[in-house]
């Protein structure tokens, strides 16, 4: 069952995937540092150095990097939204979905959530407790509250500390284009 | 030449009011380091009402949005229950209130706020914002979310505003104490070293 898991998320996680499994028989071949929860997860899980290098790509695409959690009502509400985008603009906006769940949910809600909601687009974890340090620096005016999302591309970034419906996000979309 | 002076007035007016009336527009919506503070009398889950002028010797409070359902409120609820029995005695109380609407968020309901209050043993009080009329004038956008007021001749200034700690899930890793530090300074009368900071929080609903 766990293979399984692991195939779908490798598969749903597309061009990145080979990095993964290198990098999850990487860790899971060394000492683990401070506990073992990170080598048994199939999805990356970042401190925010980690996760800087997604919010800085230099490509030709639109970058929509959401910010949510299982525990979440209204990022649950919006995420279809993200997942609809993805898909129908694929090549053109490259959507992430950086999830802020805790250690203790990841596999009890995190992992059976992706499965059954079928998630395609890229699904990694914030794992980063100094976030007064962080949230400024993926915005000056981010509260902390979420949902809340980044769109970006090389020449332009706005910040969005709101939920979206479907037409908002495409129409804020748009205006990178 | 009347005409355009009456036309540039206009013009003047409808601009004053598109940006009075806007408060999500400019920087009216919440309070900054330094604002007065409104009071409120909201019901505690004893029943009674509280407010802020009922504590005459306080030297200050903290107000604490804070909620049942949000894990990173749940994670900090020890933490709040400790910084009420630290500072309570020196004269800087914890208020907490509960923003959700409960009709959204039924684990929020004053009934479910009374179950919490009795499990955890809250020595603070923790009230509802019925009608949720508290937490926009505070600015207040997730739980839990930390005001330190200041209490003064003529009212309550705003000296702190944001996270308790700088770390939500270890209690033993945090590194700053960002509400101690805060309250400590606020009560040595210095200057309060770092005033805002922030957390990741669940928004209010």
């Amino acid at each position: 069952m766990k293979q399984l898991i692991l195939i779908v998320l490798v598969l749903a996680l597309g061009c990145r995937s080979e990095k993964k499994v290198e990098q999850s028989l990487l860790s899971a071949t060394e000492a683990p540092s401070k506990d073992t929860r990170e080598v048994e997860m199939p999805i990356e899980v970042f401190d925010f150095e980690g996760l800087k290098p997604l919010l800085h790509q230099t490509d030709d695409k639109i970058h929509v990097i959401n910010f949510w959690a299982t525990w979440c009502a209204p990022c649950i509400k919006e995420l279809p939204y993200f997942e609809r985008v993805g898909q129908e603009q694929a090549g053109t906006v490259e959507v992430t979905l950086v999830s802020l769940d805790m250690p203790g949910m990841w596999k009890k809600q995190l992992l059976p959530f992706i499965e059954k909601k079928k998630l395609q687009s890229t699904v990694v974890v914030l794992d980063d407790p100094k976030q007064n340090i962080w949230i400024p620096q993926i915005d000056d005016n981010w509260s902390g509250a979420i949902p809340a999302t980044l769109i970006y591309t090389k020449n332009q970034r706005r910040f969005y500390e709101k939920p979206f419906t479907y037409e908002e996000l495409v129409a804020e979309i748009d205006t990178f284009k | 030449m009347k005409a355009i002076k009456i036309l540039g007035t206009c013009i003047v007016v409808v601009l004053v009011c598109a940006f009075a009336f806007n408060p999500r527009e400019t920087d009216a919506y919440g309070y900054n380091i330094g604002d007065y503070a409104t009071d409120f009398n909201l019901k505690n889950v004893d029943g009674n009402m509280i407010s802020l002028g009922m504590y005459e010797d306080a030297k200050g409070f903290l107000v604490i949005f804070t909620c049942n359902t949000c894990p990173y409120a749940v994670a900090y609820e020890d933490r709040i229950i400790a910084l009420d029995q630290k500072y309570r005695s020196k004269g800087v109380p914890v208020i907490a209130i509960m923003p959700n609407n409960p009709e959204l968020k039924p684990g929020d309901s004053f009934s479910k706020m009374q179950e919490r209050a009795e499990d955890k043993g809250f020595t603070f009080p923790y009230l509802i914002d019925e009608g949720q009329t508290v937490y926009p004038q505070y600015g207040a956008t997730k739980t839990p979310h930390v005001y330190l007021l200041e209490k003064m001749a003529d009212g309550n200034i705003v000296r702190y505003i944001g996270a308790i700690d700088d770390n939500y899930s270890d209690a033993n890793a945090v590194e700053a104490r960002f509400v101690e530090n805060a309250v400590d300074e606020m009560l040595a009368g210095k200057p309060i070293s770092e005033m805002t900071t922030r957390a990741i929080g669940c928004s209010i609903r």
